[in-house]
């Protein structure tokens, strides 16, 4: 190899060797440390024994309680990414064949990302609380007398999270309708489709890399979120991040919680490694970039 | 004249010599590396080095970090050039997680609630002992108050006591009467008529004590442990909101989401002062407890009981209990508390607090690695 075909080998490592060292540094050494963490012990004062234990992971393995919980996270997280395709489909379709006035859609779908998201699912008790926005109205209109219960239930976390959500799930969509030329629709209705035809047989088969794209990114982040139910949901309207939260913090057995939070990852990065078996992360990074 | 360099001016120098030429980039990029790695290596260290300038304090947020905000930190920066740092937590446990993951010296003074949790942090080797010829003005605290941490920690301190109030029933006076009130007691937070308007913090001790009330048992010495745990589920079915902040607290009563829950007297207080038709009742055997200033292992000692020194002081600490809304530990035997501390929930004129009764420490310690776990399930419907 001559010493420019070397330098020209080595030059993609040394650009992204500042990215590399930043992944390496903070995401892989401390998950590491986590890894190493699922295998000690908490003893009753709160201090952590080190060794080699199996026992949290037994624990996390074969008590109804985790699984129980983790089943109820992928459900919210499956009923919270349909909720997203459905209402993000016709927006980001909308957006995309929209003539003149895109960059300003694009930007008020961008616009709640400059709010904390926090703020932003908090936003809701001021709308459905029983003091709140759609009460008063109700109540001002004569149609109710006494205010409903809207807040603290499955349903508001699957609303919030829809509300954290559905920008991921649109701009995926855009993206993919995007890049799908419009001559293709054209030719169809010319060869005797419909409008409605050529989008069932066309439009959408071509978009479908977006819609899945989108699909994983509200699944994978609608099921590791904890502000959402923390603050939105009811008793036991608890998501799998919630126990983790709470080995963590509240009992203070970060082995346990550790093996918690594995046990999620794992779920989760099973679910991205067959996404890429199939489909490939290429759609996904054309919709986060 | 020669003048101490510091990191930036460093930095400085060695870009423009790399500008100038005087320095090829390599050796640039090595000193950088260098500078950054000792950066790095030193920084944990700088706070026991370094002259002490600031002070870390972590307590509860809302109208208690006001209090102390205005009427402690910032006269005890004016007077000693000090600057008091103040973060919030939503409870003993997340600041204990938090003080686990740091190094030491990085969280200073705590505003700690119970003597179990001081007896927590001392099992975990994180406590101090303070120099008392520093503070004076402990003399004018509360004896029983002061005895009680002493024992944990062998006779030394790593604390002082600064306040006390109760966990008893708040409740909104257009749905609950007082009368229904002191006939119903602790067992209102388990009474179906209440359902989907009750609230609850989401704090396994505080659940535990209140069970133990509703089931008719001492809660420093609960006999029927499964009588408990269904009455926290009985709790947790007609409940339509576990709380994890005071502020969530308030607003939950305020916006009249819930009609009843157990609260902080303080919070309470803050909410009838505030103009909202709020009712508090401490049951028989309600939760008492006292309040301290935690001084953390590895913080700047002689700082740190300068501003509780400080704050000890009469007229600060009774402007904070009247900022706060909690009774400042200081004797009122000894010290003349003006007119509005009597008239808060949970003061003791007598000073002797024999009215109240407190969490035994070492008896909730030794349940806290099992209750903890069986609530956070119970919670989620288990």
């Amino acid at each position: 190899m001559s010493s420019v075909e070397a330098r020209e080998a080595r030059q993609p490592w040394i650009l992204l060797s500042p990215a590399l060292t930043a992944v390496g540094l903070l995401l892989f050494v401390p998950l590491i440390f986590i890894v190493v963490y699922s295998f000690w012990l908490r003893t009753a004062t709160g201090a952590d024994v080190a060794g080699f234990h199996l026992d949290n992971w037994a624990e996390a393995l074969t008590d109804a309680f985790y699984r129980d919980i983790l089943i109820s996270t992928l459900r919210i997280a499956a009923i919270t990414t349909v909720v997203c395709a459905l209402a993000g489909y016709p927006a980001a379709y909308f957006i995309a064949r929209s003539r003149g006035n895109k960059m300003i859609l694009l930007l008020l779908l961008m616009l709640p990302f400059w709010i904390s998201y926090i703020i932003r699912t908090m936003s809701w008790i001021n709308i459905l609380g029983v003091s709140g926005a759609i009460n008063s109205a109700l109540m001002a209109l004569g149609v109710i007398s006494e205010p409903i219960n809207m807040l603290y239930n499955e349903t508001t976390v699957i609303l919030g999270l829809v509300h954290f959500l559905l920008p991921f799930m649109i701009l995926n969509i855009y993206v993919s309708l995007e890049g799908i030329d419009t001559n293709l629709e054209d030719a169809a209705t010319s060869l005797g489709a419909t409008r409605w035809q050529s989008f069932l047989e066309v439009t959408l088969p071509l978009s479908l890399p977006g819609l899945a794209a989108g699909g994983l990114l509200c699944f994978v982040l609608g099921a590791g979120t904890y502000i959402t139910p923390l603050v939105l949901g009811g008793p036991t309207d608890a998501m799998f991040a919630n126990l983790v939260f709470e080995a963590i913090i509240t009992q203070l057995n970060w082995p346990l919680g550790s093996a918690l939070s594995l046990m999620l990852l794992a779920v989760l990065g099973l679910l991205v490694a067959i996404y890429n078996r199939y489909l490939g992360m290429a759609q996904l990074m054309k919709g986060l970039g | 004249m020669t003048r101490k360099m510091d990191a930036t001016t460093r930095y400085e120098r060695a870009r423009e010599r790399v500008l100038n030429g005087d320095l090829d980039r390599r050796k640039f990029m090595g000193l950088l590396g260098a500078a950054g790695a000792a950066y790095g290596l030193v920084t944990p260290y700088r706070a026991l080095a370094q002259s002490v300038s600031e002070v870390r304090f972590d307590g509860w947020g809302g109208v208690v970090s006001e209090a102390l905000r205005a009427n402690a930190f910032d006269p005890f920066t004016a007077e000693t050039g000090i600057t008091v740092v103040d973060g919030t937590f939503g409870g003993g446990d997340e600041y204990l997680s938090r003080v686990k993951a740091s190094q030491p010296g990085e969280y200073n003074i705590a505003h700690l609630s119970g003597v179990f949790d001081y007896a927590r942090y001392h099992g975990l080797g994180l406590t101090s002992e303070l120099n008392e010829a520093n503070i004076p003005n402990l003399e004018y605290v509360i004896p029983k108050l002061v005895e009680v941490f002493r024992k944990v920690s062998d006779g030394s301190l790593s604390c002082v006591p600064y306040d006390y109030g109760t966990t008893g029933l708040a409740y909104n006076r257009k749905h609950i009467s007082d009368e229904e009130m002191k006939e119903k007691g602790a067992k209102i937070l388990i009474d179906e008529a209440h359902k989907d308007k009750i609230g609850g913090w989401s704090d396994w001790r505080t659940r535990m004590w209140y069970a133990a009330l509703q089931t008719d048992q001492d809660p420093n010495g609960v006999t029927d442990e499964d009588a408990c745990w269904d009455a926290i589920r009985a709790h947790r079915d007609l409940a339509l909101k576990y709380w994890t902040s005071g502020a969530e607290l308030m607003s939950l009563l305020a916006e009249e989401e819930i009609h009843v829950t157990e609260g902080w007297s303080g919070r309470i207080y803050a909410l009838q002062e505030q103009g909202h038709d709020i009712g508090y009742y401490d049951p028989p055997n309600g939760y008492g407890w006292q309040e301290c200033m935690f001084v953390l292992k590895g913080s700047p000692m002689e700082a740190c009981e300068e501003l509780l020194n400080f704050m000890l002081a009469p007229e600060t600490a009774i402007a904070v209990a009247e900022g706060q809304n909690y009774p400042p530990a200081l004797d009122p035997q000894k010290v003349e508390l003006g007119d509005k501390i009597p008239t808060l929930p949970a003061f003791d004129p007598s000073g002797t607090l024999e009215g109240l009764t407190f969490a035994d420490p070492a008896y909730w310690n030794g349940h806290e690695a099992d209750w903890s776990k069986t609530f956070g399930r119970v919670q989620k419907g288990y």
